[in-house]
């Protein structure tokens, strides 16, 4: 009887002694897998990139020449390279803040409005699902200069207005995609009607958020419309505005989908004028196999998206605090 | 005067409706819905475009009227018959599904090992894995496809699929949503003696339905439109995704924009199809997960 009382107490202390080692096995063995995966899959090449933007490219490792920075001032030279920062950057210009008003709007709207929510809410949310390609046919072809359905609204529209005898409010036929200087903006208007779905989602989570004892409180208070939304909405909203600023800036600085399809035999043109950072990238490595070139491209995106998130969450940190 | 549409196509839900403010039809209403109406239009009208075009002969094409002329499945019979669309679909729906299934099962396992196991590293582990969401795709590219070509993975679908296996995101997700879990719950189950994987699978992950739904959703629906990966990895037709295959349709069918809006047209089925099922989910899931923090 006593041995067996001892006996049985002993294995139970020794696994309760081990348990906090128990948990450690256990957790790096379900942990094994995906560690390598980060560390071969994400953290190795990204520091291979650096590595390869040093060396010229070659198959074999053991044949690829060091060049030091050689392909990062090459890259200060470039004209096409310049051109694709600044295209990337006036893409990211037009598209976040457009996106951010809009998509709080339709937010908010359709926050405000009971019937037909969900319809509404599938209907903004269906060209985030669409594959790039297919909305850039769609887009190309409504653009197209000479049988595009936007020209030819143009132009039935300038016929009604010229008729009814108010000739300025006629809009000539426009050239979009084909014109160096209206290309940019209308790939942009593209990928803003794509993007602004998941901006809705992520703002009509936001609002959710927000307890309605808040407005309820203001609206005893004599609280209108304006002041719920300036003093209720928007502060409350606040992180979430910085996660939507944070999460389509680096989106637009990493443009490459509707670039290449919207334009497919001519990408990036007419005359560089759609070009981006990463369709810059993905011909140099993939078109002309300048690996080593391409690889510091990528480094300066990587430090560019870098540079623009830091200070997006500084900025928006230092607005919370008053 | 705009009314707010009529006869509506839900079933209108009692509970909100009274519960929402109680001045249904006020101006504000009004405008609302006439905002949200005309932005729909805007929204959608490419989508019905595009509809209405792959119903269409190819002569009205070019005629630039909204209805076809005459109604025909002339389009989706050559896009199924005449191209290798079927194969680029079948290939989207093996690599949307495989990643999205991978990335369920991983995603969760390490979210929960760091929200809920105790281990030296556990801090440094979860900041590692965080870190490596600042890399872009762009810069991984390169170094994967110098990769795949050193192991024979370009053009299998191994090589579509093995860079989507296990996104930091979803880890990062699904830890939010094991942290928000009580304890008890789970100290309850080990004097149960119940497994730590059985705490896991039997516990853990019926809790977090929700946020397993919305991962699932944006990881389905972000690789069904994968673009750059399968352009570089994907080098013979056969191979091509949907998205690879569709760009590269100009050359297979000329510029048959009645076939291209076919193809577009079917390559939302899916996406589509997911998004109607779960997309209660979606919302939830995200208002579960970003707001909190």
């Amino acid at each position: 009887m006593k041995s067996l009382a001892t006996e049985e107490r002993r294995p139970e202390r020794r696994s309760r002694l081990s348990l906090s080692r128990r948990e450690t096995l256990w957790a790096y063995g379900f942990l094994a897998v995906p560690l390598l995966f980060f560390l071969v899959l994400r953290i190795w090449p990204a520091l291979q990139s650096f590595q390869l933007s040093l060396f010229t490219w070659h198959v074999d490792p053991a044949q690829r020449e060091y060049v030091g920075l050689d392909y990062y001032r090459e890259l200060s030279t470039q004209p096409r390279f310049h051109r694709a920062m600044l295209n990337t950057l006036l893409y990211t210009v037009i598209i976040v803040p457009v996106q951010l008003v809009l998509g709080l709007a339709i937010a908010v709207l359709l926050q405000s409005v009971v019937r037909l929510r969900p319809f509404f809410r599938a209907i903004y949310f269906s060209p985030y699902m669409t594959p790039a390609a297919a909305v850039a046919w769609v887009w190309g072809w409504m653009y197209s200069t000479n049988f595009g359905i936007i020209n030819t609204f143009l132009i039935e529209w300038s016929i009604f207005w010229e008729e009814i005898g108010l000739p300025w409010l006629a809009v000539d036929p426009q050239p979009f995609l084909t014109d160096p200087s209206q290309a940019l903006p209308a790939v942009a208007a593209v990928v803003i009607w794509q993007q602004l779905g998941f901006q809705v989602v992520i703002f009509l989570a936001g609002l959710q958020g927000i307890p309605k004892t808040l407005y309820e409180a203001a609206r005893i208070d004599g609280a209108g419309a304006r002041a719920l939304f300036r003093h209720i909405t928007l502060p409350l909203l606040n992180p979430v505005m910085v996660f939507s600023i944070v999460i389509s800036s680096i989106a637009s600085l990493q443009l490459f989908d509707q670039v290449v399809n919207i334009n497919f035999n001519n990408q990036g043109g007419p005359l560089n004028s759609t070009l981006t950072v990463a369709l810059y990238m993905y011909q140099e490595a993939f078109g002309r196999f300048r690996m080593g070139y391409a690889a510091a491209v990528t480094v300066v995106l990587f430090a560019l998206i870098l540079v623009v998130t830091v200070v997006q969450l500084r900025f928006a940190n230092r607005r919370v605090e008053y | 005067m705009a009314v707010p549409p009529p006869a509506p196509l839900t079933r209108p839900t009692p509970a909100r409706e009274k519960g929402s403010r109680g001045r249904r039809s006020s101006p504000v209403t009004v405008v609302a819905y006439l905002l949200l109406f005309i932005g729909s239009v805007v929204m959608f009208f490419p989508f019905l475009w595009m509809l209405l075009s792959s119903f269409k002969e190819l002569r009205d094409i070019f005629a630039l009227t909204v209805l076809p002329t005459t109604w025909t499945l002339d389009n989706y019979r050559q896009v199924l018959l005449g191209t290798a669309f079927p194969r680029w679909f079948l290939n989207s729906l093996l690599v949307a599904g495989l990643t999205t299934a991978s990335v369920l099962f991983f995603c969760s396992l390490v979210g929960y090992v760091l929200a809920r196991l105790r281990f030296p590293g556990r801090e440094a582990i979860f900041l590692l894995i965080l870190s490596t969401l600042m890399i872009p795709t762009e810069m991984l590219v390169i170094p994967w496809f110098v990769m795949s070509s050193q192991f024979g993975w370009v053009n299998t679908y191994w090589g579509l699929i093995f860079p989507g296996l296990i996104p930091a995101f979803g880890v990062f997700l699904m830890r939010q949503f094991f942290t928000t879990l009580p304890r008890d719950l789970f100290d309850a189950g080990r004097v149960d003696g119940v497994s730590e994987f059985g705490l896991f699978l039997r516990i853990g992950l019926p809790l977090v339905r929700p946020g397993m739904a919305a991962l699932g959703i944006f990881t389905f629906i972000g690789n069904w439109n994968a673009f750059l990966w399968p352009l570089i990895i994907a080098r013979s037709p056969s191979m091509r995704t949907v998205p690879v295959g569709m760009a590269f349709f100009s050359n297979e069918a000329g510029t048959a924009w009645n076939l291209i809006m076919a193809a577009s047209a079917l390559a939302i089925v899916p996406v589509l199809l997911v998004f109607f099922l779960f997309q209660r989910q979606i919302i939830e899931g995200v208002v579960l997960t970003g707001t909190k923090g």
